[in-house]
């Protein structure tokens, strides 16, 4: 290979495809838009800060560990570049701006792994655009990578695994959690367990959170139906409706999340094939087993691709190292690349649980109440969303976004793409999976307009 | 924002709308902030306020200005001795 295979995202998924990659000889260029490697699950904070794994990563020290130490151990063998944004991807190139300098430059490749990770995965409800509230990933962050409480009275509100997990993160840390709001039902749940049987040691530190969280005294509310988030110039109080009741709570924060979302806008500017995923409720690229997308040279792993959690990623971003390696007729370990993807399979039935344990609510986009302020870039309501459905008869999402500039914002659908595309199917009277997806638009992030272009046009 | 730990770690000095005062080192330009501040900005279309959101880089609904012009994503910026940060206006 003249150029050196590159890998996008410094996750559980790209480390390991780096890890992969040198113990085949190969120097691999790793491009991180964080400042220090190990994704989100796995974020390092800042190097001022001293608190032990043990504490920053609970159950998952081990793993968090195990996965600093592989980038650590390769970082004087692959040309690794944190603090860089891949703001633009075509046939052979990458456009990548190192932000602190602002200089952009173009890379080129022939092998590239896109390991992209997640953001989460938001339903608003009205109020969610005040000081105070954020995501639930965000609110993990603050604490993980600051030390730092997202307030001193907090809501945790949504669903999915990291509802919980942050709850008992914050407990844990000595913040006051008001209390967690589940969309999901016990009756969800209890269905659920077959599947989610099939990782035990997983469902284990499921109920261990859930557990420790009731004995602590923090009150669960499950079967949640969030209404609003009320306060003037910040969140003062969360109303929701349980039991058919109608009941608020005070609080000076609120985190929340349906789970998460990947992100794949450079698997789309690349030209990879898309398709509905009916358990993931997204449009996510075609893979194979081993992460070949359906472009040559494009391999797929981690988050990024479809949500399948932590050490799915790791095993994927391995696995996908392995396919290109074999792709340019290096002999590679072929029982280590099929016991990877047995693991892989063997996950399925348990992700499927997850969903089942933590369903899409549904009934979302019939609830919303028009005055939702659904973009919150550009303060795009719901009622002028489902006015421009019935005006123009709009059915796809690029079709919505040219004539309400849904997703047209800053961020470019990341936290308003899911609802905006719930809203369309319900008011259009279509399936979800019919009103297509955002494409990818370069620059996939802001860039500064003073960039400086690198005048060599090539890696330093 | 709350801080729960960390809290030996070396001040930074800094201007909050003109105003000196002091974070710590290592804290992003939104944890300096936010522990002091209500929020961070003002949304361009409602005028309304704003204190960040995804904390990780893709929500957008950070940025600051600061006195000389510049505009920066307050949750992957390290807050740094000199910094003038303004919250009064939207930006960038």
């Amino acid at each position: 290979m003249k150029t050196p295979p590159v890998i996008v995202g410094a996750g559980p998924a790209g480390i390991r495809a780096a890890q992969t990659l040198v113990a085949y000889g190969l120097r691999p260029l790793l491009l991180d838009e964080a400042a220090r490697a190990g994704g989100q699950i796995y974020r390092r904070p800042p190097v001022e800060f001293k608190r032990p794994a043990g504490q920053l990563y609970g159950t998952e020290a081990g793993r968090a560990v195990a996965v600093h130490a592989a980038i650590d151990g390769v970082a004087d063998r692959i040309d690794y570049r944190p603090d860089s944004l891949v703001w633009n991807a075509q046939a052979g190139s990458l456009d990548v701006l190192h932000a602190p300098t602002a200089v952009t430059r173009s890379e080129p490749w022939q092998r590239l792994i896109v390991a992209t990770g997640a953001t989460d995965r938001l339903l608003p409800v009205p109020g969610w655009t005040l000081p105070g509230v954020y995501s639930l990933g965000g609110s993990q962050v603050a604490l993980k990578f600051q030390g730092c409480a997202i307030g001193s009275k907090v809501v945790f509100m949504g669903s999915g695994p990291l509802l919980y997990l942050v709850a008992y993160q914050y407990a844990k840390a000595g913040a006051q959690v008001v209390a967690v709001l589940d969309t999901a039902g016990l009756t969800d749940q209890a269905a659920a367990l077959p599947g989610l049987l099939t990782q035990p040691v997983t469902f284990a530190k499921g109920l261990y959170y859930l557990g420790w969280l009731q004995t602590h005294g923090v009150p669960v509310h499950r079967a949640v139906k969030p209404l609003r988030l009320l306060g003037d110039t910040h969140v003062e109080s969360v109303v929701f409706e349980v039991g058919g009741a109608e009941r608020t709570l005070a609080c000076d924060a609120v985190g929340f999340g349906h789970a998460l979302r990947s992100e794949t806008q450079l698997a789309d500017l690349l030209g990879c094939r898309f398709r509905f995923s009916p358990v993931q409720r997204a449009h996510l690229p075609d893979r194979d087993a081993a992460g070949r997308s359906s472009v040559d040279g494009v391999y797929l792993a981690g988050d990024g691709a479809g949500i399948m959690g932590a050490d799915a990623a790791e095993w994927a971003g391995e696995r996908a190292a392995l396919a290109l390696l074999a792709d340019e007729g290096i002999g590679i370990d072929t029982g280590r690349a099929a016991q990877l993807e047995s693991k892989l399979a063997g996950l399925m039935p348990f992700r499927r649980g997850l969903e089942r344990a933590f369903p899409f609510p549904a009934g979302w986009a019939a609830q919303a109440p028009d005055e939702l302020v659904v973009c919150r870039c550009e303060n795009i309501t719901a009622g002028e969303l489902r006015q421009v459905v019935r005006q123009t008869g709009a059915r796809e999402m690029n079709r919505l976004k040219a004539l309400s500039r849904i997703g047209m914002g800053r961020c470019q659908g990341r936290m308003c793409g899911v609802a905006a595309a719930e809203l369309l199917a319900h008011a259009a009277q279509v399936p979800v999976a019919q009103v297509g997806r955002l494409r990818g638009q370069a620059p996939i992030k802001p860039i500064p307009m003073a960039m400086t272009v690198a005048a060599d046009g090539q890696g330093t | 924002m709350l801080r729960l730990a960390e809290t030996e770690r070396t001040p930074v000095c800094f201007t909050l709308d003109g105003r000196p005062t002091t974070a710590l080192a290592g804290d992003t330009v939104l944890t300096a902030v936010l522990t002091q501040h209500g929020h961070l900005r003002h949304n361009e279309f409602s005028g309304q306020p704003r204190a960040g959101f995804c904390l990780m880089g893709a929500c957008q609904d950070c940025w600051v200005r600061t006195a000389d012009g510049a505009a920066l994503r307050a949750c992957s910026t390290f807050v740094t001795d000199g910094m003038s940060v303004l919250t009064g206006r939207a930006a960038p």
